[in-house]
């Protein structure tokens, strides 16, 4: 491979990247990944109506409080990010 | 096995709603989303709420706003869906469709992160408008028009911002200068990369505003201030010189409002006095009225309480207070529209959508907080607390039924109906109900009034043709006619001309003003001057059967002879012609004098020898046959009835009118053949079985067309709706003659005979497939059981969060004695001692209305009712204790046979869903059936470690799924005795089924599992999974190998066993349990293949196998959470698959879904559609322009008719 194919592999990589959030990298970890997944799952529970209607007959809510609880809980989906390793 | 998928109800719950005038003109329309279905519904003229137009669209609607260009007279709709594409669709009068005047991609399809569609902001000038995603993405499309006054709209402006949630957008109303658009944001980039917390826990709200600079034609970021962080929703408030712009910030608590370069105006949303004190109140939704010189807002809480809010404000449009006052209370919405004629439209979330009327804005009396009177604390700000009163600005004048959620689904036919009725378990906490569906339209019976004898048919006829109502009822009996005069009342008159000492055969109106009426001896024709002629029959011969219109009349005589008469220029009724039939006829009919003519062309004529013949009524070929038709039996009735499937207007798309020729036959089969035009020849004949008696036609009006009335064991209606013929039941009694009635109070009804009685209804709500029978319930509906034998139910409610009614009644009662003081509580003292002594007292507060009272979450109420469906009455009903919750039941009969069949109740104790579901146990109660089933008895009460989830009776004894474990317990004295158990289950056991010795375990996140049970070594083993993770909400066992499921993201699918697998294990005497011992990548040895799979689009959560018709096959039913109702119908011919998969590749490519999103894409949304038919697609067909109709036809080697005949057939072979 020539040095000039990988530089544009990842130009193309890091302007996925930046387009699209979530787009993975080499060196994503576990909380990062779970982070994202998480915020993708509470992005589909509020956009697909029945989901949320579904969520709020289990808990007895309103769809209103329901979505409002969704939209606070993709701030800090699971827990607080770990302690970073000093490079 | 392919599969025909239908829905039989769409959806009726409602996602969101916007309204405006779509149609152009003074009235309003609301459009309402239900999921994947827009509807269009105006208020008439009574108040009842109309749908005008339903359309499926195949994606998910998730936000819609209306919008109008400055000048124009005309909104648009903007749709937000799942398709990744911005539409806007304007309403076509003239055909009565939605066209699409723009669709424009912006990203992906699917409910996604950062694709916009989730939020929809339109500048109130109607220049831009702003779609929005969660995250990140908004984009704004400038709104224009062309030199032909078109709508325009441009390329995106982007407005992102990554890293960033976004709660809700709208537009700022700045008059003329640029358009600006608000949004709550949260940036989390900071709390995703410290660890501390800290970031997490300052993460603060900001309000941005974006400004759209026409001039520069891009978009700013002009100004952005922190606010609080229980901020949920914006509403925009008027400016421009209507008020003083800005928006109101709707939080947890507070009301806030904000504009730049204002100071916040801040007060807080009063609360229930009741209400907890760790809850918050959110506002859920919000609706804005505005005047020439006035607004204000009404705020809905998620508790149901509306609040109008109101500003004032200086002439500096600075506001110096917000204020909130109490306003009424109604079930909690998704959306409200208040109307400019002064109704509010409330789309509830769960439960019935309501239309309301205001009877006032608001009383000073009401219970008010304001900004003025703010007071902060040390713990923040001090609350203002009132009581919920009795509706005071509000008084309900529509209701819309909605069985969303449906959370059970049962078929059977308690009742013994001709067809099975669907039980249904609907609603949540106080709305919750049981509500029998019966397929058919509602009929609502104006008077019945009893006769003296027992008449034999009854006809309305109006004086003159120019009148709009009819004037005499004409009932005619073995020996007599009676004359009844419509007026104020119903009165019998004897100047009307008509002969009352003799029956009638028909009576009409002929000519412009003159009656007629035909008895067994002559003809009687009355002259509007009151003359009479009489034509008398020749001989010893008397009239059997009459055929006419206003124009012509034919006879037959007694021995089949036909003669015709017309009526003259001079108003003379004229004998023109005769003809002999072979034998004595059985029925005849001329269709109506078509528009513009002087008389009809054919007329029709049914024999005893089963034989069916078009003669002609034109003067050169009169009374010649112009085709036969041999039938199955003899023609017992017969209409002629001119089918304008539509001429555009308000109902459908163009289509040339038809004449159908109608014939109840004797053994019960309606046919309807189609009448050429021309040459009278009969072609395209459909049948349909109508019950048990020959079919008696009569025309009727509907909506003002003409409608055809079969009256067989049961009634139906055979008419026009949105392009479709439908034949429905009437849900009504056996009823023996009819004719359509108009009066002042009712103008388009039936009149009937049945028995001795004359019935007078109408039928309302077209369109509809079901009537509902609705009993209330007191907690959610779990699930429930049909008792066949005791033909009783027994329905498991829970509700989370929730008080007992124990608790709750004390509660009240502690209410109101402490609250003396309050005004409002001193109304309820009032009333609490006016009624004292009286047996029922009106509940000054009913749940269904008001709600329950919110508890911590940790607790439960929860009991176990039976229900005699038929009486409509609880027979018992056990509420449960200590926090216990039901949630599992089945009846068993065990091998000790002592007891009979039990009813054993799965039930948690302490069950918590957050931070993770934990319980602290379980039991399982068995009681015993007494009282004739009526009653419950306990008889014992086994604890167990986790919830039961899921119970099965299994070759006498009871399997049970507790959490991961599949159980087989079996009877003991003072409890369940363990047996045998299984601990591999991957997460929590929702369904069991089973069949022989085959086990079925459906799993909470792995879909099935197929297990064997080894009676000889006990043991319980899986012998075949599924690869693919399913999150399963309902389940059916189907067959042998196959099962049914439907999963959490709205997909039903079917799974087999393969065949050789299957007899491998049936043979193998070890039951493949060596193949099981070594298991195959973390799960069962064999797997199972998925044979069908379908997305619906909604979460379904209950399957049933069942056949709406007599004599019909069987489909799989599924109920949804949306609240409605499917099948899904095998083909039975390769011939078939092979046409409907035909049609339904045209129709995705001619007819894509109205909101952008892909037919194939959206059926496979998560899983590639596999051998199902969307019939919900193939039956718009009717809905297209005839040339598209045509080359489809074309392309399918038939004819436009012959299609939709097959579409008819189809789904008459479901409903």
């Amino acid at each position: 491979m020539q040095a000039s194919d990988r530089f544009n592999i990842n130009s193309q990589l890091e302007h996925l990247q930046a387009k699209y959030v979530g787009t993975g990298h080499a060196d994503l970890n576990r909380f990062e990944w779970a982070v994202n997944i998480q915020r993708d799952s509470f992005a589909s529970y509020i956009g697909h109506y029945p989901l949320l209607a579904y969520f709020a007959v289990a808990e007895n809510e309103s769809i209103g409080r329901e979505r409002y609880n969704f939209m606070q809980k993709m701030l800090v989906p699971c827990g607080l990010p770990p302690e970073r390793e000093e490079d | 096995m392919y599969l025909y998928s239908l829905s039989l109800q769409r959806a009726t719950g409602i996602v969101c709603a916007t309204y405006g005038n779509f149609v152009g003109g003074k009235t309003q329309e609301i459009v309402v989303a239900r999921g994947k279905v827009l509807d269009i519904l105006r208020p008439d003229d009574n108040g009842k709420l109309q749908t005008l137009l339903s359309v499926e669209v195949f994606g998910a609607i998730r936000s819609l706003v209306q919008f109008r260009l400055t000048g124009s007279q005309k909104d648009y709709i903007v749709v937000g869906s799942d398709s990744g594409r911005i539409v806007i669709l304007e309403y076509n009068r003239e055909k009565n469709t939605l066209d699409k005047v723009h669709q424009e991609t912006f990203g992906k399809s699917g409910c996604r992160r950062i694709v916009p569609g989730q939020y929809l902001a339109v500048d109130p000038k109607g220049r831009a408008v702003m779609i929005g995603a969660c995250e990140k993405q908004k984009l704004v499309y400038v709104l224009n028009r062309d030199n032909a006054a078109r709508l325009t709209i441009s390329s995106p402006l982007e407005a992102h911002k990554s890293h960033t949630i976004v709660y809700s957008i709208t537009g700022v109303d700045c008059g003329f200068d640029n358009p600006i658009f608000a949004a709550i944001e949260l940036d989390y980039s900071e709390a995703d990369q410290d660890s501390t917390g800290q970031a997490a826990q300052d993460a603060q709200k900001h309000l941005t505003f974006y400004e759209l600079d026409l001039g520069l034609n891009h978009v700013v970021r002009k100004w952005t201030e922190p606010i609080d962080n229980g901020a949920n929703m914006l509403v925009t408030v008027p400016g421009g010189g209507d008020g003083p712009s800005g928006v109101l910030v709707c939080a947890e608590n507070f009301v806030i409002y904000k504009n730049q370069n204002r100071p916040d105006v801040r007060a807080v949303i009063p609360r229930r006095t009741d209400l907890p004190a760790e809850r918050g109140v959110l506002i859920v939704s919000a609706a804005t009225h505005k005047q020439k010189n006035m607004f204000f807002f009404l705020l809905q809480t998620e508790y149901g309480d509306i609040f109008k809010v109101t500003l004032d404000y200086d002439s500096n449009d600075h506001v110096t207070e917000l204020k909130i006052r109490y306003f009424d209370t109604i079930p909690v919405t998704s959306a409200m529209c208040v109307l400019k004629s002064g109704f509010l439209f409330a789309a509830s979330e769960f439960g019935n959508h309501a239309l309301y009327q205001f009877q006032g804005i608001g009383q000073d009396t009401d219970v008010e907080s304001s900004s003025a009177n703010l007071m902060e604390t040390e713990e923040g700000f001090q609350p203002v607390f009132f009581q919920p009163r009795k509706l005071k600005n509000l008084v309900q004048i529509d209701e819309v039924e909605s069985l969303m959620p449906i959370l059970d689904m049962k078929v059977a036919n308690l009742f013994e109906e001709e067809t099975p009725q669907i039980f249904t378990a609907c609603g949540k906490g106080s709305l919750s109900s049981l509500r029998i569906l019966r397929p058919g339209l509602a009929v609502t019976e104006m008077a019945v009034s009893q006769l003296p004898g027992v008449p034999s048919a009854v006809w309305t006829v109006k004086r003159s043709v120019n009148d709009e109502f009819d004037a005499y009822i004409v009932v005619s009996f073995v020996n007599a006619t009676l004359v009844l005069s419509i007026g104020e009342t119903v009165e019998e008159v004897s100047d009307s001309g008509f002969l009352d000492t003799t029956p009638s055969l028909a009576v009409s109106l002929l000519g412009e003003d003159s009656l007629m009426q035909v008895h067994p001896n002559g003809i009687r024709h009355i002259r509007a001057d009151g003359r009479i002629n009489e034509w008398k029959t020749p001989g010893k011969k008397t009239i059997v059967k009459v055929g006419c219109n206003r124009m012509q009349v034919v006879i037959a005589l007694s021995g089949g002879e036909l003669i015709y008469f017309e009526m003259d220029m001079t108003g003379q009724l004229m004998e023109i012609e005769k003809r002999e039939m072979s034998g004595d006829v059985a029925c005849l009919d001329i269709a109506p004098v078509p528009e513009g003519r002087q008389r009809s062309r054919f007329l029709a004529v049914g024999s005893y020898d089963s034989t069916i013949r078009i003669l002609s009524l034109d003067p050169d070929d009169c009374m010649q046959i112009l085709s036969v038709q041999a039938v199955s039996s003899p023609p017992e009735s017969l209409l002629l009835l001119e089918v304008q499937a539509s001429t555009g207007g308000e109902d459908g798309a163009d289509h040339p009118a038809s004449v159908f020729l109608s014939a109840g036959l004797q053994n019960g089969v309606l046919l309807r053949t189609e009448v050429d035009m021309v040459t009278g020849q009969l072609s395209d004949t459909r049948t349909r079985f109508l019950g048990l008696r020959a079919p008696k036609l009569f025309s009727a009006l509907v909506r003002g067309r003409r409608a055809m009335l079969c009256l067989s064991s049961r009634p139906w209606l055979g008419y026009i709706h949105q392009g479709h013929f439908l034949l429905t039941p009437l849900s009504y009694e056996t009823l023996e003659y009819a004719a359509s009635f108009s009066s002042d109070q009712c103008a388009e009804g039936v009149v009937a005979v049945a028995g001795d009685a004359l019935r007078v209804f109408t039928i309302e709500r077209l369109g509809e497939t079901f009537n509902q029978t609705v009993m209330p319930l007191r907690y959610t509906p779990r699930k429930f059981i049909l008792h066949p034998k005791n033909k009783t139910l027994v329905i498991l409610e829970s509700d989370m969060g929730a008080l007992t009614t124990e608790e709750r009644d004390t509660n009240k009662k502690e209410a109101i004695e402490a609250s003396g003081s309050g005004e409002n509580g001193k109304m309820y003292m009032d009333e609490q001692e006016n009624g004292e002594g009286e047996e029922e007292k009106e509940d000054p507060l009913p749940d269904p209305q008001y709600g329950f009272p919110k508890a911590p979450s940790s607790k439960w109420a929860s009991c176990i009712r039976v229900l005699d469906p038929k009486a409509g009455e609880t027979t018992c009903l056990l509420e449960l204790q200590d926090n216990e919750a039901a949630l599992s039941l089945c009846t068993v009969t065990f091998h000790d046979k002592e007891l009979g069949t039990v009813l054993a109740v799965g039930t948690s104790k302490d069950l918590k869903f957050w931070p993770r579901k934990e319980s602290t146990g379980g039991f399982i109660h068995i009681y015993r059936f007494v009282n004739e089933g009526r009653t419950l008895e306990l008889v014992h009460k086994t604890p167990v470690d986790g919830v039961p989830t899921a119970l099965c009776p299994f070759q006498g004894r009871l399997l049970v799924g507790v959490g991961q474990i599949l159980r087989i317990y079996d009877l003991g004295k003072r409890k369940l005795l363990r047996k045998c158990e299984n601990k591999n289950f991957p997460n929590t056991i929702t369904a069991i089924h089973t069949y022989g010795d085959r086990i079925y375990v459906g799993d909470l996140q792995e879909s099935f599992h197929y297990v064997k049970y080894r009676r000889d070594e006990n043991q319980l083993y899986t012998f075949a999974d599924d690869s693919c993770p399913r999150w399963l909400t309902a389940s059916l066992h189907i067959d042998f190998d196959t099962m049914a499921g439907a999963d959490k993201f709205g997909n039903i699918y079917f799974m087999r066993l393969p065949q050789d697998v299957s007899e491998e294990i049936e043979d193998d005497p070890t039951g493949g349990k060596i193949k099981w011992e070594q298991g195959r990548l973390n799960g069962a040895p064999n797997k199972v293949e998925e044979i069908i799979q379908f997305h619906v689009g909604e979460v379904v959560t209950s399957l049933q196998k069942a056949s709406l018709i007599p004599g019909g096959g069987e489909c799989v039913l599924y109920g949804t959470v949306m609240g409605s109702v499917g099948a899904l119908l095998p083909f039975s011919s390769r011939e078939d698959v092979d046409f409907f998969s035909h049609l339904e590749m045209h129709l995705r490519q001619e007819n894509p879904p109205l909101c952008g999103r892909d037919h194939m894409a959206f059926r496979s949304a998560y899983f590639p559609v596999k051998d199902v038919i969307d019939g919900d697609l193939c039956e718009q067909y009717p809905t297209l322009s005839t040339e598209l109709q045509r080359k489809i036809a074309d392309e399918l080697d038939r004819t436009p008719g012959e299609i939709l005949k097959k579409l008819e057939d189809i789904r008459n072979r479901i409903i």
